[in-house]
């Protein structure tokens, strides 16, 4: 990071869904139309506020619904312009049908998603059920831990949605409550920086009555050719977060990993996977374990769609055993849907290391610092030879 | 893979527009008599797949995507639609 852009940071004490709104505002988006719901309702209400100020330019459409949020972001984006929106749980379900057109029409939306429990029964409190269920829509699906990853991660979202070898809409995602509504520091950088990083960029093809193309065409045996290039795209779209990260981290000085982040794994013979908010809480419990002696480590997953498999084998290579937190579960095969994507990527590895799945922080739950002790003994154990069930629900007996 | 499509994404351009000819699903078809149309265009303004031209003296349905359904008929004020059965 140079020393210009250093100075002109300005530190704040944001909220996730402020962290957010700040973000939206650096990526000067062309349209936002979103719908409120909790817990993503500040955001919104925040870029309103931006908007009333004039600091967001950006064409505010109000809707009835999220279903019209997308369809509007599709318009939007169509015609080249950069657009966003944000919602959770019952208003992402009632989305999903221009949601997956979103994708598979290939639009650079971004969009957040705040992570909150599907209903029933009724409740607005956190965790990562509504977007494991989209999980495939065809979206990349980005993952954090913090605000200040809140609000760079959505300025990279755009860069990765954007980039003409990718052309995938992206979701960022965020655990309700434990990073919406909670006040950290965060640096927000200078409008400059931002607008160097991410430049305008002309999208082509788009909606324009002067070329007179059209979108989404009748085409059938097309659908092959489509599919398999949208499955190549995604394929690309993990080394461009790796670049993206990289000069993220050249231009403002935050890096974050790119797929993954690998902490403390190199030596280690136990490693947790972890997804959002509960992987600064292990981050924690590693360190308090490395003390005692145990060579325990952590790999955090940020990018969940498409599967970081290559970085995973990798990281988790000669592993004695693997402890996977999932805060959701996937109906189907009675665990959670990270342990089935890693007994996926791992299937044939040699050494095959010992995996253990543990369900927690389902609607709003604490995961502790006592919980993640007691996962990290359990599968230590494990290693020892002691008998432990495969998926294991944290304050279940 | 050998691609037919020039594009990444499904978009197609006008020289090559894959489009449905909704004419093809059609039973009856408007025949507009000239001498009663007023030119309100009250047909135009309501058939649901914008095939009702303005031809200059009168309105007449394209062919290639009128779907048949008779909106144009029971809409025109003046009774100048009638509805004929295709062949």
């Amino acid at each position: 990071m140079d020393a210009k852009s250093e100075r002109q940071q300005e530190r704040r004490v944001l909220t996730g869904n402020g962290a957010a709104a700040y973000a939206v505002r650096l990526c000067k988006p062309d349209v936002i139309c979103a719908y409120p719901i909790t817990p993503q309702t500040e955001l919104i209400e925040t870029l309103y506020r931006f908007q009333a100020d004039g600091s967001v330019g950006a064409e505010m459409v109000e809707v009835e619904g999220e279903h019209s949020a997308m369809s509007v972001l599709i318009g939007a984006t169509s015609v080249g312009g950069r657009a966003f929106s944000a919602t959770s749980a019952q208003g992402l379900f009632f989305m999903f049908e221009p949601y997956i057109f979103a994708a598979l029409q290939r639009l650079p939306i971004v969009m957040v998603n705040v992570n909150r429990e599907a209903m029933s029964p009724t409740t607005v409190a956190s965790s990562e059920q509504d977007i494991m269920l989209v999980k495939d829509a065809g979206w990349i699906q980005l993952h954090v831990e913090s605000c200040q990853e809140i609000l760079d991660t959505i300025i990279m979202a755009y860069r990765l949605a954007e980039d003409p070898q990718v052309m995938v809409p992206v979701t960022v995602s965020y655990d309700g409550y434990y990073l919406s509504y909670f006040s950290e520091a965060v640096d927000i950088p200078p409008q400059e920086a931002v607008d160097e990083f991410l430049p305008r960029r002309e999208m082509s093809p788009r909606l324009d009555p002067q070329t007179r193309m059209t979108i989404a065409p009748f085409g059938d045996p097309l659908v092959p050719e489509y599919r398999y290039k949208h499955l190549a795209a995604l394929q690309r779209s993990k080394g461009k977060l790796e670049e993206i990260d990289g000069e993220f981290q050249q231009a403002l000085g935050r890096g974050y990993g790119g797929q993954i982040e690998e902490y403390r794994c190199g030596d280690a013979d136990i490693v947790l996977v972890t997804m959002g908010s509960c992987t600064g809480t292990a981050r924690v419990v590693v360190d308090r374990k490395r003390d005692e002696g145990l060579k325990v480590g952590l790999v955090k997953i940020r990018m969940f769609r498409p599967f970081p498999r290559e970085r995973l084998l990798g990281a988790l290579q000669a592993k004695k055993a693997i402890g996977v937190i999932d805060r959701n579960v996937c109906f189907g095969w009675n665990c959670g849907h990270l342990m089935v994507e890693l007994k996926a990527a791992l299937n044939g590895m040699e050494p095959q290391p010992l995996l253990l799945n543990f369900i927690g922080g389902l609607a709003g739950a604490d995961i502790t610092l006592q919980h993640i002790g007691g996962i990290i003994d359990t599968v230590h154990s494990a290693t020892q030879g002691r008998h432990c069930e495969e998926v294991a629900f944290l304050d279940v007996e | 893979m050998k691609f037919q499509s020039e594009y990444d994404a499904p978009w197609s351009s006008s020289a090559e527009l894959h489009v449905l000819n909704t004419g093809e699903w059609r039973y009856q078809r408007p025949v507009i008599d000239g001498t009663k149309c007023i030119k309100c265009a009250a047909c135009s303004l309501f058939c649901p797949t914008g095939c009702m031209k303005d031809i200059g003296d009168q309105f007449t349905a394209d062919l290639d995507f009128c779907k048949g359904c008779g909106i144009c008929a029971r809409i025109c004020p003046v009774g100048a639609i009638a509805m004929e059965r295709e062949a």
